[in-house]
């Protein structure tokens, strides 16, 4: 690999393709987008520093994901054990049984309500509501579209356990969200109900 | 095979990633189709998932990627001139 053989520039182009993949990892557990950026930068010039240690049997995207997600972690240990309040008790993946909102029919959303703010807001909401381990799944399998090998490997844990946390994350997500998008007969609080003419907008 | 809502619940995540085994895919398909509250589970999970990782729900920092390589051609400066 060139790089390996000194030529640095390279390394701009090598991290492009990834870079919004390690912003939106690092999001995923700080929940800030400056916190998130700046562990972004530093994921990069670790990244940098170390790139004779990445093997290159692994994908350099899982690689680099993998460093902003332990960078990310780190920093957020750090701030609570500053602030001991925010601690909250790591989920137990092997008990809690997980279900769906149960809804009689589902009316699709169009890709083109995302234009309003107030949707996007309600799906930032209930990603970030979702505990970390779940965010983090969600966010590489469902937002950068990581296959589950990739994940998995990112994550450092197997697949099952990747497919796992995928299916809680993903019925807390609909559960939150479905009441509240329905806009069929059976909506419940319906604060997206179209116009009369079946427009959103 | 005969399954129950909350098997299909199980599965869900799996069948919405095309991973389940042939048989058992059928089998959730039979029950889809006589359960109108699993199919829009379904669908709600499918349709929820299709905006979450549609771009304008997560949007890039202004910048970022500006500020991102201005600071790696720094530190790759301040590397070079150091040796």
């Amino acid at each position: 690999m060139r790089i390996l053989a000194g030529e640095r520039e390279l390394f701009h182009e090598l991290v492009r393709p990834y870079e919004k993949s390690v912003y939106f990892a690092s999001f995923s557990v700080l929940q800030n987008e400056h916190d998130a950026e700046e562990v972004a930068q530093e994921t990069v010039l670790k990244a940098l520093k170390n790139l004779h240690t990445f093997r290159a049997e692994s994908k350099f995207s899982t690689w680099l994901v993998s460093i902003a997600l332990n960078e990310a972690r780190g920093r957020l240990r750090h701030a609570r054990l500053i602030d001991f309040d925010s601690i909250d008790a790591a989920p137990d993946e092997e008990t809690g049984e997980f279900t769906p909102a149960v809804i009689s029919d589902w009316r699709e959303v169009p890709l083109e309500a995302l234009e309003r703010k107030e949707l996007r807001e309600l799906l930032q909401a209930a990603i970030q509501g979702l505990p970390e381990m779940y965010r983090e799944v969600l966010v590489l399998r469902d937002v950068q579209e990581f296959s589950i090998a990739e994940a998995a490997a990112t994550l450092g844990v197997s697949e099952g356990v990747v497919k796992t946390r995928l299916l809680r994350a993903r019925l807390m997500m609909q559960k939150e969200l479905a009441p509240k998008l329905n806009t069929g007969r059976g909506g419940l609080s319906g604060i997206f109900r179209r116009r009369a003419g079946g427009s959103w907008f | 095979m005969v399954l129950n809502c909350k098997h299909v619940w199980k599965e869900i995540s799996n069948y919405i990633d095309g991973t389940v085994p042939l048989e058992l895919r059928e089998s959730i398909e039979q029950h889809l189709a006589t359960c109108r509250h699993c199919a829009a589970v379904l669908d709600s999970t499918r349709n929820i998932l299709v905006l979450v990782a549609d771009e304008r729900t997560f949007e890039l920092p202004v910048g970022y990627s500006e500020r991102l390589h201005a600071r790696l051609q720094r530190e790759m400066n301040a590397s070079e001139a150091g040796t």
